[in-house]
């Protein structure tokens, strides 16, 4: 039943378009909306029937050869919450219902295509189901189609273009030594066979490709322009999922089902994720636009992950995925609080808005919990990801890079705190803020929703970490 | 072999004016004489299906693709494409001893694939494969041609506003 | 499992690797988007004749024919994309050289 999570939206990506479009055009948000919450519900029931390979009439019409472990559960569940978010941010934002009906056309692509990615177990499949994810989300970033926006979006073709390039190289490498593009028999080919070389110029191919989609440091111009020329529901989706999907998830993937881990790859891994968190936090803190900011704060946080994944312990892998979990809910926040400033003052740059606090109360709280959630201060989520990607490096004996990764934690307080306090808590000029009221419903909705995920996962750890960190376990345990 | 040579050294040599070429216009037509010569290639590797979509979609709707792309943007006037030219000459200068330096050196190496191959596929006809067993890939496919179709509705529409 | 010695195979090698040297090179240094795009095309040529050639030396050129009828057709819906963006790019800017277009720097 499983392939219904891409066949469904694909579905509904046709009937929404066949020629009865004025009838359809109104259901469109309401189609996404429905989509993205079963999404989220069927995650929370993962001894459901659905996630079986159980008989039914479409299986007599599609053979698709398709699982899901806990890593694509939570990317499924992430997939499922940022695209609600975007959904409503974009219903406040995007007036013309004509242009939120394309809108939500291309969300449902999207989605097709990342629910694909994270399902496939097939190397090519997977390509595949990136690209459709990066088609999508060229034409997002163009939506507005302003000088910027083309911009982005060309730069972001280019590099993926390049980046896809590499992914392709080193699947052809791969068939050439195992002969199939199926994760285990690849795996298998892996173990058995004896030609290192080969095995090592595709998987640098592959390490080459995601860590350009993953946007980690030395390949990370093209993800700051886009993040800040797209517009705003399209920040949050790309911020929130996309270059997770395309860049991290495939990262985590390849590691865990097909190459498996060794000194030299643990070691690339490694000092990229030190590379992006120490300089994606220092540009951080020199940025003047917000969406800017928040986009080097991503690959700060990106290098986060891919710390925890180079640990190659189950507690480091448990870490990262909780935390591409945790990013997604409180960069998706911070993005979504950025645009209620950007609707209310029309600006982004952080040097003519101040004191805000009074007239966007929903705002400021909401912001200062994703800020404190991404530093990783203690009830919140992003303390407990931090935590265990910080353990597991000390106990792999990896102390430097700990001690690092603390540091950089603290300078991403100092940032995340000092805008929070110009933003929202110092008195502003209240002349000019005078207009200014909080954001619209939709846009409120979203980010009430998304602190209270963020602000609940972290209370309830404690007693999720059995149904969560287990499971994580036994994936990394398989090889 | 001997034949295989002298058409790979021809691909090379249509990418090289491909790039080199002075005219957007005849880069675009190299373009699509490299693919061309591309497809004779997979034709001698057994690969006429896949050269029958290289030739007609590479080798014929990019070129179109690129053509009208091109004849759409105004070209330059006399003084720019002077000044163009200067600026292309230093930059691409390097390529072709480039390219002969790599091949040669490549050449030279010589490296013998000794390889423990997998063993042979079970099913031969590429109809069955892409049909049966890549089914997955079908539906990208179609996905994708979809989204391609979203993609030149928002971003060409604005002529017919106009 | 068969132990082969494949000499033909590095032929193929060599043009695979000097077609990507070109497109790269293409795309680095030239200042044209449209050119930009050829670049990427000239890639993506060379990972087609490697696929195939991969396919031909290993016996499994069903698998490798199928794969590459599925990038052909992902290739062209992305440089259609391209092209639009980059007419969109000439309508606002009214020029194709990317030293115009540095707006947003890295």
């Amino acid at each position: 039943m499983m392939h219904t999570l891409v066949l469904f939206p694909f579905f509904a990506l046709i009937i929404l378009n066949l020629p009865l479009r004025v009838i359809f055009r109104r259901l469109s948000f309401w189609v996404v909306f429905a989509l993205s919450l079963i999404q989220i519900f069927l995650v929370f029931f993962p001894q459901n029937a659905f996630w079986g390979t159980h008989f039914n009439f479409l299986n007599t019409f599609f053979r698709f050869n398709l699982s899901a472990d806990g890593l694509s559960m939570v990317m499924l569940l992430s997939i499922g919450i940022v695209t609600l978010t975007a959904l409503l941010v974009a219903r406040q934002m995007i007036t013309d219902s004509d242009r939120m009906a394309l809108f939500c056309s291309l969300l449902l692509i999207a989605m097709a295509g990342m629910n694909g990615a994270v399902l496939v177990r097939d190397i090519f499949s997977l390509y595949v189901f990136l690209e459709i994810t990066a088609v999508a989300s060229y034409i997002m970033i163009a939506f507005d189609k302003n000088i910027f926006s083309f911009e982005g979006a060309f730069k972001y073709l280019v590099l993926s273009a390049v980046a896809t390039a590499m992914m392709i190289t080193a699947i052809a490498l791969v068939i050439l030594f195992s002969g199939s593009t199926e994760f285990y028999l690849i795996n298998y080919a892996i173990r058995a066979s004896a030609h290192t070389s080969l095995i090592v110029l595709s998987l640098g191919l592959f390490l080459c490709g995601f860590f350009i989609k993953a946007g980690l440091i030395p390949f990370h111009s093209w993800l700051p322009d886009a993040y800040s020329s797209a517009p705003a529901p399209v920040s949050i989706f790309l911020a929130g999922i996309v270059t997770k999907t395309t860049g991290v998830y495939t990262l985590i993937r390849i590691f865990i089902s097909i190459f498996g881990f060794n000194g030299q790859s643990q070691r690339i891994l490694l000092l990229a994720g030190i590379i992006s968190v120490v300089i994606g936090a220092i540009a951080a803190i020199t940025q003047k636009d917000f969406k800017r900011m928040l986009a080097y704060s991503s690959i700060s946080q990106v290098g986060y992950i891919i710390l925890g994944l180079g640990c190659a312990s189950s507690l480091g892998i448990a870490g990262a995925i909780l935390h591409i979990f945790n990013h997604s809910v409180f960069k998706s926040l911070l993005f979504v609080n950025s645009a209620a400033v950007e609707t209310q003052t029309g600006k982004t740059n952080m040097d003519e808005i101040s004191g805000l606090g009074e007239k966007m109360p929903v705002t400021a709280v909401t912001s200062t919990l994703g800020a404190l959630s991404c530093a990783g201060i203690p009830p919140l989520a992003g303390f407990w990801s931090k935590l265990l990607i910080i353990l597991a490096l000390w106990v792999g004996g990896l102390h430097v890079y700990a001690v690092v990764a603390i540091l950089s934690s603290v300078l991403t307080l100092a940032y995340l705190l000092s805008i929070q306090r110009k933003l929202f808590f110092i008195k502003g000029n209240s002349e000019e803020n005078s207009q200014i009221k909080e954001a619209g419903f939709g846009i409120s909705l979203a980010s009430t929703l998304l602190a209270f995920i963020s602000l609940a996962t972290g209370v309830f750890f404690p007693f999720i970490i059995n149904s969560f960190i287990v499971p994580f376990g036994k994936i990394f345990g398989r090889f | 072999m001997n034949l295989h040579l002298v058409i790979l050294i021809a691909l090379i040599f249509a990418a090289l004016w491909t790039v080199m070429t002075r005219s957007l216009i005849r880069s675009a037509i190299g373009l699509a004489l490299t693919s061309a010569i591309l497809t004779i290639v997979m034709f001698a590797l057994n690969a006429p299906l896949a050269a029958v979509f290289e030739l007609s979609v590479c080798a014929g709707l990019i070129s179109v693709l690129f053509v009208s792309t091109i004849s759409l943007t105004h070209p330059l006037s006399r003084q720019e494409i002077l000044q163009h030219m200067k600026d292309r000459l230093t930059r691409f200068w390097y390529l072709p001893i480039l390219v002969a330096v790599c091949a040669i050196i490549l050449s030279a190496l010589d490296i013998k694939f000794s390889l423990k191959l997998p063993a042979h596929e079970t099913e031969n006809d590429v109809r069955v494969v892409l049909w049966n067993l890549r089914q997955f890939d079908i539906l990208g496919q179609i996905i994708v041609l979809l989204s391609g179709v979203f993609g030149v509705v928002i971003l060409f529409r604005e002529k017919n506003k106009k | 499992m068969n132990i082969q010695v494949l000499a033909d195979l590095w032929p193929f090698m060599v043009c695979v690797i000097t077609l990507f040297v070109i497109g790269f090179y293409c795309l680095i240094v030239t200042l044209n988007l449209i050119r930009a795009l050829i670049g990427i095309e000239i890639l993506i040529k060379a990972i087609t004749l490697l696929i195939i050639v991969v396919g031909y030396v290993s016996g499994h050129s069903a698998l490798t024919q199928s794969l590459v009828i599925t990038m052909i057709v992902i290739e062209a819906v992305i440089i259609t994309i391209a092209v639009g963006l980059v007419v969109g790019i000439y309508r606002k800017t009214g020029s194709l050289d990317s030293r115009n277009i540095r707006n947003l720097k890295g």
